[in-house]
Formats: structure tokens, sequence, C-alpha cells
């Protein structure tokens, strides 16, 4: 399958003085097209530096990043990157724009320069998407932090990008807000085929993906599927991170003697081996 | 408790007023200003009183709002209706002491704070009845003439946008920080103007760098969202202009005139 995002030695420090410190430190990732990859990685991992010049918000040290084939260092080619890889940011408030949510939801395509109708087309679709459409005259502000968060999911999906970056965006939310966004990113992996990058510390929300990165110190630690990945409870731990409650409960168990499969994620898998 | 102000006060409805192009709005309400500033005795007020009350029927806003529109100016009016009634030189009338009140000072003092009144009334009508994005389109529509001489329309309409938006948000947060601080024992509601000032300074630092926190996301996702400037931008709702729109300006024009005319007859 054709590769959405490549990412080719990457390098990148913020201070070009101090090429010491890097913060993304020779990274190569490819993100196949439909492919919901999680990236993880506790504060300082250099996650969501990655998600900024994935999309062109930073330009890498060395090293290239290649979305659908254009290049994030040719500023000609910047806002198609944009158009093409969407980016939702971990605050809700201070992503949305416009005072009424429609309006708001509008601002993507009005700076495409898309026609009047065809906006209205898009913000209709993606309110419907992310299951808003009843609060499109309301203003932002009265909205819950999850319902904020899906209106800044619609203002991306109305520019219909092939991909969107999720930079920790449920980082902010109760648990009511963050279950709703996280059905929503997984609506449009599955149902609209959009290609996914989710950056987290929470564990619970990589089971779903297709793929799990974890990142230290700007570099890949682990990789695989979420099985492969949680399954290695003692190295996810000497990162500082934790894998799902119910890993970790099964990972218990087989230290004390139990014969149960060490790569269990959910709830039911667990009851299922006991 | 802070959070129920509104700004920008919009009365939400679908009448003739409210369906007028937000630009045709905004010039007659120029107009009007402009027309009020050279009327200089009381029958043309008559015009301007019937005009205003025309207005406010057609478009089904509650008179009381209006007049909740008058309420925080009340001092500024009162204030110069007593400065022109002792301050005007004339036939005195009576006499307190130095403070004279004079037949012209009354009459100037009237008719002042009648403008006042009248300015205000007028003006609120276009808050009230347009949306705050079509007024900050319909500003950026009639500025942008102006571009060529360096007027930045589309920058200054998109500051409102962005202020309209983000008051709520930072009225919020004031609460909260205030309560924050309020926890820790602060107190903002007792001692004199000095002792009041320095406690606010608590409330101010964090407010001011959490708003240039957010200043600073809100830039990123909006370049994120492919925002560059006002050129080749496209609207969901694009401003129209027709018939009726033209043929109520026509008519408010006419109005008006007849009004500045009455001052040369």
């Amino acid at each position: 399958m054709e590769n959405m995002i490549s990412i080719n030695n990457l390098d990148f420090s913020y201070n070009e003085e101090d090429k010491g410190v890097k913060v993304i430190d020779n990274l190569n990732i490819s993100v196949k097209k439909g492919e919901f990859l999680v990236i993880l990685g506790h504060n300082g991992s250099g996650k969501s530096t990655l998600a900024k010049l994935i999309n062109g918000l930073l330009t890498p040290t060395s090293g290239d990043i290649l979305v659908e084939n254009m290049n994030t260092k040719n500023p000609e080619e910047i806002w198609n990157i944009r158009e093409k890889a969407g980016m939702v940011f971990q605050n809700p408030d201070n992503q949305l724009v416009a005072t009424i949510v429609e309006e708001d939801v509008a601002f993507g395509p009005e700076n495409l320069g898309v026609p009047s109708e065809e906006i209205r087309k898009r913000v209709d679709k993606a309110l419907e998407l992310v299951e808003m459409s009843k609060y499109k005259k309301h203003a932002p502000h009265l909205l819950s932090g999850g319902q904020k968060q899906r209106i800044a999911i619609a203002g991306i999906l109305a520019m219909e990008p092939d991909c969107i970056i999720f930079d920790e965006p449920t980082a902010m939310l109760d648990p009511t807000g963050r279950n709703e966004v996280m059905k929503t990113i997984e609506t449009l992996n599955k149902k609209e085929e959009k290609t996914i990058v989710l950056i987290t510390h929470f564990m619970d929300e990589a089971v779903k993906a297709d793929r799990v990165i974890v990142m230290e110190k700007g570099r890949i630690v682990l990789e695989g599927t979420p099985r492969e990945v949680f399954s290695q409870v003692d190295t996810i731990k000497s990162l500082g991170l934790d894998v799902p409650q119910v890993t970790e409960l099964a990972h218990e168990l087989i230290k004390e003697g139990y014969d149960i499969r060490p790569d269990i994620l959910t709830i039911e898998e667990l009851v299922d081996a006991i | 408790m802070i959070k129920d102000i509104t700004i920008g006060q919009y009365f939400p409805g679908n009448s003739f007023v409210h369906e007028l192009d937000a630009r045709i709005k905004i010039l007659i309400s120029f107009l009007f200003i402009i027309t009020l500033f050279f009327i200089d005795s009381f029958v043309p007020y008559l015009f301007v009183l019937g005009f205003i009350l025309l207005v406010v029927k057609v478009s089904d806003v509650p008179i009381k709002f209006i007049v909740k529109g008058l309420k925080p100016l009340m001092y500024i009016i009162v204030f110069t209706f007593f400065i022109n009634v002792f301050l005007t030189p004339g036939t005195v009338l009576f006499q307190f002491g130095f403070l004279k009140v004079t037949e012209e000072g009354l009459y100037q003092a009237i008719f002042m704070a009648l403008r006042l009144v009248f300015l205000v009334a007028g003006t609120s009508i276009l808050t009230l009845t347009t949306s705050p994005i079509s007024l900050t389109d319909g500003i950026e529509k009639l500025l942008s003439p102006f571009r060529k001489i360096g007027v930045p329309a589309h920058e200054l309409a998109m500051m409102m946008t962005i202020a309209l938006r983000f008051i709520p948000t930072l009225l919020e947060e004031t609460d909260k920080i205030m309560k924050a601080q309020m926890a820790r024992g602060a107190d903002f509601e007792s001692g004199n103007i000095i002792n009041r000032g320095k406690a606010l300074v608590p409330l101010l630092v964090p407010l001011f760098i959490n708003a240039f926190r957010r200043a600073e996301e809100l830039a990123i996702a909006m370049e994120a969202r492919c925002y560059r400037g006002g050129d080749n931008r496209t609207r969901l709702n694009e401003l129209k202009i027709d018939k009726k729109d033209i043929v109520t300006l026509v008519l408010v024009i006419g109005f008006f005139g007849i009004i500045i005319a009455m001052r040369y007859i």
C-alpha cells in the first residue's frame, strides 16, 4: 500500500547553535494510507514536536518528511500539506476561531478559497460526522470540552484531509469527553478511511490502533501492534509509561504463576482467559 | 456570575431589520450619527424619535433592550447635562452660590442629553439586530476599498471576531483565577482604592500570561488550518445586497436629507 507519510532520517533540535540536544533523533517512520497509528511517549519524548513537523509548522533540522510525496521543507507545498494532513491540538478552547459553531467549522475551507455552496455542504457533512449537527448555531464557549474538541475535529474534516494528526486531543477532557472524542476518531478511521496519527500518553487509547510506536528521547524504542507492544510490560514500565490496566493485571497474574496469554488488551479477553 | 455579561448583545430574530445586509445597516447607522450632529432645533428630533421607534417596532426588539443599553451611559449623559446647565453663559434664571443656571444652558443641556440618548439608542439597534459575524464581515467589506491606502480591513475584522470569541473565555478564566486566589486568602472586596488595586495584581498577572499563551496556540492552530490572511478567502455566508437593501438605503438617505435640510430652511 502507498505511504501517506514517510519520515526519513529525521533530526530536529529547537536551538540552532545547540545541536547536541536533539528533540528528534534519526527517526524513520512510514505511515500507510488508512492506517491508525498511535505514538506513545511521556512528556519530553518529542512526540508533540513530531506532530508539528509533519504538519509543516516546524521544519526538520535534517532529514525529510514527505506527506503524500510533498516535502514539508518546500514552502510552495506547505499549504497543500496542511490541507491533506489536518491537525487537532490539545486545548479545544485555543483552536476555535469564530463565535458560532458552523462559522468555525467553515474557517478551514474559507481559507482554502472553497466556494460558498461547497463550504455549506462540507460544514454540514463534517458536523454530521462528529454528531454535532444540532449545535451548529451555538456559541462554542457554551459547549463542553468533548463537544468543543469534536467541533475542532469537524473544522479539520471540512478541509477534507486524507490524514489527521491528533496531538493529545483528550489530555484536557473529562472521561466522558475523552470517550466521545475517541469514538469519533475511530469512526473517522473505520468509516471515512482517514489515516490517523494519534499522539497520546493514555495507554487505553492505543489499544484500538493498527500499530503503536513508543518514543523516548526522540527515538523509537518499541514498535508493533498493540498486542506486541503491551506484552512487553517490563520494558514499558522502565520507560515510565503504563500499560492498560487489564494488561497489567494479566501480567501480575502470570507472575503469580497463572497460565494466561501475556498479550491481553481488553476486559473480555481476560475474562475468557481466566 | 461574571460569565453572564453579554457583549455585542445580539438579539436573534428574522425581522426585516435583521435581514437587511450588514453593510447597509452600518452605513445607515453612520449616516444617522452624521444627521444627528446636523440637527440644531427640537422639531427634527421628533422625526429622529419617530424613526427610532419605527425601526424598533419593525425589528421586534423589545424596547427594554434599548433602555438597558442606555443604562451604562447614564452617568455620561447626566454629567454632560450638568456641565451644560452650569457652564453655558447667558441670561441667568437662578443662582446657587457660584453655580448659575442660564436659560441657554438649560436649553443646551436638554438638547445635548437628547442627542446622546438618540445616538446610543440608534446605534444599539445595529448591534442588536446584526450578528457579530455579519457585523465584522460588513466592516471588512466596507473598509476593503481603503486597503489600497493601507487600511488593514481583513486584519481588523479578524481581530474583532477573535476578540468576540475570546471575551467569554477570558471572563470565565478571570472568574476561575479570582476564586483560586480567594481560596488562598486574597481579598478583592475590601480596603481602599489603592489596596484593591494592589489586590488585582495576582489576578492580572496570571490572566495576561494565559492570554498570551492562548494567543500563541491559537496562531499555530490557525496556521494549521491554512489561514494565510484575507486574500482569496471565501465565506460560508457571503453578504448579498438585493433590491430591498437598496430601496431601504435610498429611502433612509432621503429621510435623513429632509432632517438635515430643516436646519437651513
